[in-house]
């Protein structure tokens, strides 16, 4: 799952600078001249700026490859059209049986106010989502991998009931 | 003419304890008593969650609501009166407005307990377009525009405050540019060199202003729909208003209580903070870069512009990058092998800025649209804010309240170290475990989670006690102080 990994980045990532942090502040009660120590930072300075430039500049051409937003050229097989529709404080779900491999289309929408359109597999992993808003279609396009009973959540807080704005889709084997 | 920043990174260590003016300890002391009663309301939300604590989901939203509003209010509070503190060593702000911001704010936050409170409303702080006018029977329209008149006259209050800091500034280096440093960096000469209260302050100035106009605006919207419902606004434009309003102005909490460190860590250090040309750098991509942002809140409206996303997606990588290179970077240049002494005003200070470093890798992570996709509005979010506000925005406030009227830890005991020590460790534990849980999908802003998340809740609910318990004692340290600080003016 993509969560794993962005997990381990920002823990590495936060070690990383933490430990840092704390070999400068084990280090301060020793004294060096200042304008000796500045000259070094500002130098070495200019290549963490640039070290940082490149590892953004990477990962923005690598994450920007793949974005979730709705493709208008059609796939090989044709997209199975759902309409999701949210209300305080239920989710209306219209469309065919969904299938393993064949591509899905959720529209979703909102009769009331903002709802999120959160789609979680069987083992309660966040699959993809998209915000239900009032007066707007959202087009959420994914292919499921794997059948079984999913569960949608809603990830906008709406209200009183916004906890228990659930319900279920059975994705089934092709 | 340019300056080359090896000179402009010079000059003299200044007295930084000058009396302190009563306005301001009003502003420290109210602060950091809202901060901690909302803290334990937000230990309430998490025993909530754990189910250690029985809270009908009705009383839940209302405290979240009263957490959320609160905690950016106290936020601002907080920053402003740091800002106006070291600001007005350099230029002559107005006392009257310091005290009217106050009178405002106090008079807004009365609205909004009662809306909240009396009223029964709990439609978030955000006050999300429609849902305070359709709240589903549970408050009456009345409750909505009391807390949206109530968060109206905060915004006035603000406003006032930043157009008489601009006001002040402009009479002082001539225009917002000039303490900026745009002369400097434009190779003109300067006037006079802004000193980095100065240009962090004209930073705060700027953006908040745009801010608290475009939330003014859409709060007035919001209040004419619920009176007269055939006047509607557009859902998506409403959101942009309400998160550009709100990423602003709680980005901008941090810009100002970054001060206190600017212009405390040296004197510890015993070694000079000055505006090089690589911090205006900083400082003025900050400013661009907050404005810009805001659409990383909008990711997963797929209706919005792919290209408006993607600038927000790109714009706060960007952000990181004065923080990470100028601030974070200047503090660690500043203290290394400097021979400080530690206390709990240089600690938290210090910590402060691995609060801040740090907290903004989770932050950029979730502004990656792949990413957010998966982790959009789970607790990864507010994972990622408590980790920069509580262990950077907040320490740097009780940094400020250990240094103010304080003679550089004369005083404090063992206690003080202690708590230092648990609310970093504390803070730490509480954040990660909101990302941890927000790596599983837990979503925020439920009052009752499902079984499987009930363990993460139990752990941070721990963190949570602990993180108060510390701020309990920076709170009585202050607080005991306070008549002494008055004394001083």
């Amino acid at each position: 799952m993509l969560q794993d990994t962005v997990w381990l980045i920002s823990v590495i990532l936060i070690a990383a600078i933490a430990a840092v942090f704390l070999w400068i502040a084990a280090g301060a009660g020793q004294k060096a001249d200042a304008e000796a120590v500045q000259r070094r930072a500002y130098r070495l300075r200019a290549g963490w700026f640039w070290l940082l430039v490149a590892v953004i500049a990477a990962a923005t051409a690598t994450t920007l490859r793949a974005l979730p937003y709705p493709d208008r050229t059609p796939p090989a097989v044709s997209r199975v059209v759902v309409r999701a529709t949210g209300a305080q404080w239920a989710w209306t779900i219209e469309g065919p049986d969904l299938v393993v491999g064949k591509p899905v289309e959720f529209q979703v929408t909102s009769t009331d106010v903002n709802h999120g359109f959160g789609i979680y597999n069987p083992a309660l992993e966040m699959v993809a989502q998209t915000q239900a808003m009032p007066g707007y279609l959202n087009r959420l396009q994914l292919t499921f991998t794997a059948p079984g009973a999913y569960h949608i959540l809603c990830l906008e807080y709406c209200g009183l009931v916004h906890h228990q704005m659930m319900t279920d889709l059975v994705v089934k084997p092709d | 003419m340019s300056i080359p920043s090896s000179v402009l990174a010079t000059g003299t260590t200044r007295d930084v304890s000058p009396g302190i003016y009563p306005g301001v300890v009003a502003y420290t002391a109210i602060a950091v008593v809202v901060l901690l009663l909302l803290m334990l309301l937000g230990v309430v939300l998490r025993l909530a969650q754990a189910e250690w604590l029985p809270v009908p989901p009705d009383l839940f939203y209302e405290m979240m609501t009263a957490h959320g509003a609160g905690m950016v209010g106290i936020a601002g509070l907080a920053g402003a009166g740091i800002m106006w503190h070291f600001l007005s060593r350099y230029v002559r702000l107005s006392q009257g407005i310091l005290i009217a911001n106050l009178v405002l704010f106090l008079a807004g936050v009365l609205m909004i307990l009662t809306a909240i409170f009396l009223g029964g409303f709990g439609g978030g702080w955000t006050f999300l377009y429609p849902l305070p006018a359709t709240s589903g029977g549970v408050w009456e329209a009345g409750s909505a525009e009391l807390y949206l008149g109530g968060l109206l006259v905060i915004g006035v209050g603000f406003l006032l405050f930043y157009l008489d800091a601009g006001r002040a500034i402009i009479a002082e280096y001539g225009t917002l540019g000039a303490a900026l440093g745009w002369p400097v960096l434009f190779g003109r000469p300067p006037a006079r060199l802004p000193e980095p209260t100065v240009v962090a302050s004209t930073m705060v100035t700027i953006v908040n202003t745009l801010g608290l106009v475009s939330g003014a605006a859409v709060l007035a919207i919001s209040l004419i729909n619920i009176a007269v419902p055939s006047f509607a606004i557009d859902p998506l434009l409403a959101k942009n208003m309400i998160y550009f309003f709100g990423h602003v102005f709680i980005n901008a909490t941090i810009y100002m209580t970054v001060i206190a460190v600017y212009e405390i860590l040296p004197g510890y250090a015993g070694r000079e903070w000055k505006a090089s040309k690589p911090f205006l750098w900083g400082w003025t991509a900050s400013t661009a870069m907050v404005l810009i942002a805001y659409p990383h809140h909008l990711l997963m409206d797929f209706v919005m512009p792919k290209w408006a996303l993607i600038v927000g997606q790109v714009a706060s990588y960007a952000a990181g990058l004065p923080v990470l290179v100028v601030t974070a970077y200047g503090a660690l240049t500043l203290v290394y092998r400097s021979g400080i002494r530690w206390d709990a005003a240089s600690s938290l200070l210090f910590l402060s800025m691995f609060g801040w470093a740090a907290g903004i890798v989770p932050a950029i992570i979730d502004a990656t649209i792949v990413v957010n996709s998966v982790m959009h509005n789970t607790m990864w979010v507010p994972g990622h804010f408590h980790f920069y506000l509580l262990l950077g925005m907040a320490a740097m406030v009780f940094g400020f309240m250990y240094f103010l009227g304080h003679d550089r830890g004369a005083g404090e005991s063992l206690l003080d170290q202690l708590a230092v020590w648990v609310f970093a460790l504390g803070g730490l534990g509480f954040a990660v475990v909101f990302l941890y849980s927000g790596k599983e999908g837990v979503p925020r802003r439920w009052a009752v989670h499902l079984a499987e998340w009930v363990a993460y809740d139990r752990l941070a609910s721990l963190f949570a006690l602990a993180v108060t318990a510390a701020v309990l004692v920076f709170a009585l340290r202050f607080l005991l102080r306070v008549p002494r600080l008055l004394a001083m003016r």
